[in-house]
């Protein structure tokens, strides 16, 4: 059997360059990461992370599991490309094994129809099985194809209100990707319609092509032609454009599993994975405030990738980094999980590099530490001064169930450094958190609880302390859970605000909740725990405009407000400002609302 | 002509006279049990410290006259105009039925639990502007502990200019009010010192500038500018209060025994409802008038006038004054 012609070279050529590329991409990637991050890999590697790591691949890099759980239409959409088109490559690669058992070059695979023209039944034993079996998988991939192009015209039923405005090489890449299924339809109906080779659609396909006329070999040769040249196009254009998430998703999923982080800093190699396996879905656009609110669909996670990837951070690159509110709601959607806040938090360190604030610091040196043997260090945090009533509730707390404490920013106050982070101010939060961490330690104090779940990040992620870190909400749920504190529920109907930096940066959702159900009736809300809405106060943006963030905080406000509760409750000295600054209505902290209800 | 007056302040008792004493049919609905609520909770009136009972005393005066007629406890919920007349809903649901209607509902004093970190309602020692007067009228000051306070301190600002609250306007009354209230105390407790923490000092009215230099050369009230940024308390149950003097650039913090908050005024309820009810919503919850020169009193709707508070911000004796030309307004068209 003939398996060479000259219509597979530019498929070589592609498959060539994009493993060229893709080689090259990915060695110098590896080479960029840091020391940390290398080091973790290290001793990693030969741990069973791998197979966490493979489900992970097959659940969201073919299932599309996320996607699917945003929505089912979208899901298949993608699951079909993606899983159909593996699933064409693995059979096609078994059919041509079988077809050809003496072996064969690469390329038979893909153009098997074309190199196999005997009537299938004469092939090889399930011959006939496997060109059904590969029909049925063309219908499945042309169906996602199919959605993929409804989606550009009409994206809502997908679960799309705004789809993502792509550069023009990743246009004409998805152009030739789309190509490719239909000239596959076609290239195979025509053999079929000279030979009759095909599965069950192909073969019917072939039928009507011969009615038509058009069982011409010269076209057959065209055809597969130009099926050979989408391809090639495509994988030569793979490397460059949004596409190369298809392989990059799994390393990246991989590295995570082995325990690398983003890098607080500065770009790394890990970064570049992580800029390299953003598909540009847009998932971000919908789910960000900015844009549900404002209306500006320029600044989020899916351009901000695409502006660093291609290298033209230019001022406006930078200035698209600085309008954010760093409440992760997009780090929830991404199917990707990629860490979109951590990248925007480099950029905005690169943007901050130049502002000197040298002696800013320099009232550290005449805070001294305080000894805290066998207390409890209590850190109410910068917010919390603006809220007196947190603290002074958490006081409360304290006493009435005898535990000795230490408010440690009361009088001298020191930021944890989160906000000046936030901002990219990343050496003067460097510094602060050296001070705090030897005032900690000093203190020998057994646990730090904090008020803010902005400090209680930074403690969390960004300090190494020997000593547990609770916010309060966890910290007054251990003592109702051991029972040294006892709670009077009261007739009030509550709804509770998930804060962005409780919630979705550390994961508390039940203990707030848990408090509420003690102390009061809580009502559920249309967005809440990770879908929870920002208060619009957030530290994270610097750029918006009073009116922009009063805008952001009334849509939170409303949600909270649906349920008509007398009370709103919420876990964070900033959101509750936010709230109370809106209207006369009564909002507090669930320390309050707990310091109230405690059984004598 | 049937003509219906909504609130019974200052500026709903005078224009409902005025028109009375035209001939005119009036009908006065108050929310409140009775009429002059914001008023009786004042003590003295600023520039010549008259007793605000006598004014209180003149005001309900004017107020018997057979031409009008005064339902208390009758909140307005609704206005809606039909066929040249306009409908007024109570909370009740009762609808009645006038030619014209004069809007003077009011405003509301800012309520100071909203700037928490100026500790209102959660430590001792630190009062609104209202309470002090109360506390004027009643000549009783003390300190947490019931001693003569050592230190009184005032706070401008708070509720107005204040980007944080939303309130971007100046609520205009407040500068000559701390004076007027810094001079009274001074009198009453000559050993106590006293301050005021302002942004700057509006004094803005006939006689304000002479009292605030009083105020400075007599009474040795010390001004300083800058902002109160938060208040706590102290272990013997002071007020410690952290600021800035931003004429010597320096952060400050002392202890004072009573901290004292001039609180703004915001549109009251009755003019937000109102308000929203008719189309008539000007800057924060406000209402809106046609110009601020000759139209000053008439909204974009026929026979629908407004005066006083309910527009903006005004000491009372513009209040009065912008009640006389509207019920003026009123009879002229």
């Amino acid at each position: 059997m003939n398996n060479f012609e000259f219509f597979v070279l530019p498929f070589c050529v592609g498959v060539l360059l994009l493993l060229g590329f893709s080689i090259y991409k990915y060695v110098r990637w590896i080479k960029e990461f840091n020391k940390l991050q290398q080091k973790v890999i290290l001793k990693n590697i030969l741990s069973w992370k791998f197979l966490p790591a493979i489900w992970e691949a097959i659940r969201e890099s073919l299932l599309h599991w996320h996607i699917t759980k945003h929505n089912k239409l979208l899901g298949y959409m993608h699951r079909s490309l993606a899983f159909g088109w593996f699933l064409l490559i693995v059979v096609g690669a078994i059919q041509a094994d079988k077809g050809f058992p003496d072996g064969h070059p690469f390329w038979v695979a893909i153009f098997y129809n074309f190199f196999v023209t005997e009537d299938n039944l004469e092939v090889f034993p399930k011959a006939v099985f496997y060109a059904n079996l590969m029909d049925a998988l063309l219908i499945y991939v042309l169906s996602g194809l199919f959605l993929a192009m409804f989606k550009k015209v009409w994206s809502r039923p997908l679960g799309m209100k705004r789809t993502t405005k792509h550069h023009p090489i990743d246009r004409i890449t998805k152009l030739a990707l789309w190509c490719i299924f239909p000239l596959r339809l076609l290239s195979e109906g025509v053999t079929s319609s000279i030979y009759h080779n095909g599965g069950f659609m192909i073969e019917a396909l072939g039928n009507v092509l011969m009615a038509a006329g058009m069982d011409d070999s010269i076209f057959e040769y065209s055809c597969w032609t130009t099926y050979s040249l989408s391809l090639g196009v495509f994988f030569a254009l793979m490397p460059f454009t949004r596409y190369m998430h298809i392989f990059t998703e799994p390393f990246l999923i991989y590295f995570r599993q082995l325990g690398v982080r983003e890098a607080t800093e500065q770009k790394t190699g890990y970064t570049m994975f992580e800029l390299n396996a953003c598909a540009r879905c847009g998932l971000c656009i919908d789910a960000c405030p900015i844009n549900k609110e404002l209306g500006i669909t320029t600044i989020q996670g899916v351009y901000m990738l695409q502006n660093i990837r291609n290298h033209d951070l230019t001022k406006k690159g930078d200035a698209m980094a600085e309008n954010c509110l760093m409440c992760d709601r997009c780090v929830v959607e991404c199917p990707v999980g990629i860490d979109l806040n951590a990248i925007r938090q480099q950029v905005r360190i690169k943007n901050k590099a130049q502002i000197d604030t040298s002696g800013n610091y320099d009232y550290l040196k005449s805070v001294h530490p305080f000894n805290a043997i066998g207390r409890v260090a209590y850190f109410g945090g910068c917010m919390s001064h603006l809220t007196p009533a947190i603290p002074q509730a958490m006081k409360q707390i304290f006493d009435a169930v005898g535990q000795r404490y230490w408010y440690m920013d009361e009088e001298a106050s020191i930021c944890c450094g989160k906000p000046l982070l936030q901002q990219g101010f990343n050496q003067q939060a460097t510094e602060l958190r050296r001070k705090n961490t030897e005032m900690i330690i000093n203190s020998k104090a057994n646990l730090l609880v904090t008020s803010c779940p902005i400090c209680y990040q930074s403690f969390r992620k960004y300090y190494k302390l020997p000593i547990p870190v609770m916010h309060h909400t966890e910290y007054i749920a251990q003592l109702l859970n051991s029972g040294r504190l006892r709670l009077q529920q009261s007739d009030l109907k509550v709804t509770y605000h998930d804060p962005c930096e409780l919630g979705r940066g550390c994961g508390i959702y039940d203990e707030p909740r848990q408090l509420l159900q003690a102390s009061a009736h809580l009502l559920p809300t249309k967005s809440e725990r990770e879908q929870s809405l920002c208060c619009g106060f957030n530290l994270g943006n610097t750029v918006t405009t009073l009116e922009q963030q009063t805008l952001i905080r009334d849509a939170a406000l409303n949600n909270l407000l649906e349920p008509q509760p007398d009370l709103i409750a919420t876990a964070c000295p900033m959101c509750k400002k936010a709230f109370t600054r809106a209207q006369p209505f009564p909002v507090k902290d669930i320390a309050e609302i707990v310091a109230a209800q405690i059984k004598s | 002509m049937k003509v219906a007056i909504i609130g019974a302040g200052p500026a709903g008792i005078e224009a409902a006279s005025l028109l009375a004493q035209q001939g005119v049919n009036v009908t006065l609905f108050e929310q409140e049990a009775s009429p002059l609520k914001n008023l009786t909770d004042k003590a003295f009136l600023f520039p010549d410290f008259a007793e605000a009972e006598q004014l209180v005393l003149a005001l309900t005066q004017k107020l018997r006259n057979p031409m009008i007629q005064v339902e208390t406890s009758t909140p307005i919920v609704d206005l809606q105009e039909d066929s040249r007349q306009w409908i007024l809903t109570t909370q009740q649901g009762k609808r009645h039925i006038f030619d014209r209607v004069l809007v003077a509902t009011g405003y509301t004093p800012f309520d100071a639990h909203r700037k928490e970190e100026l500790g209102y309602g959660i430590y001792k020692g630190i009062h609104t502007s209202l309470e002090m007067e109360q506390m004027l009228k009643t000549k009783h000051i003390v300190n947490t502990v019931g001693d003569i306070p050592r230190r009184i301190t005032f706070l401008q600002c708070v509720g107005s200019r204040d980007e944080k609250t939303g309130n971007h306007y100046c609520s205009k009354i407040c500068c000559v009010t701390a004076v007027k209230q810094a001079i009274e105390a001074k009198k009453l407790l000559p050993q106590t010192e006293v301050s005021v923490f302002y942004m700057d000092l509006r004094m803005w009215g006939q006689g304000f500038e002479e009292m605030y230099r009083h105020a400075q050369e007599e009474y040795h009230i010390q001004f300083v500018r800058g902002r109160i940024s938060e208040a706590s308390s102290t272990f013997d149950g002071r007020v410690q209060i952290k600021a800035e003097d931003t004429l010597m650039g320096l952060p400050l913090k002392m202890t004072t025994d009573l901290l004292i908050l001039m609180v703004g005024m915001e549109a009251s309820q009755g003019t937000r409802t109102l308000a929203k009810a008719c189309g008539q919503c000007g800057d924060y919850g406000f209402f809106k008038t046609v110009d601020p020169q000759l139209g000053d009193n008439l909204t974009s709707l026929p026979h629908l006038y407004a005066a006083g508070t309910c527009k903006r911000p005004m000491s009372i004796n513009d209040t009065l004054n912008d009640a006389r030309s509207a019920a003026w307004r009123l009879m002229e068209d």
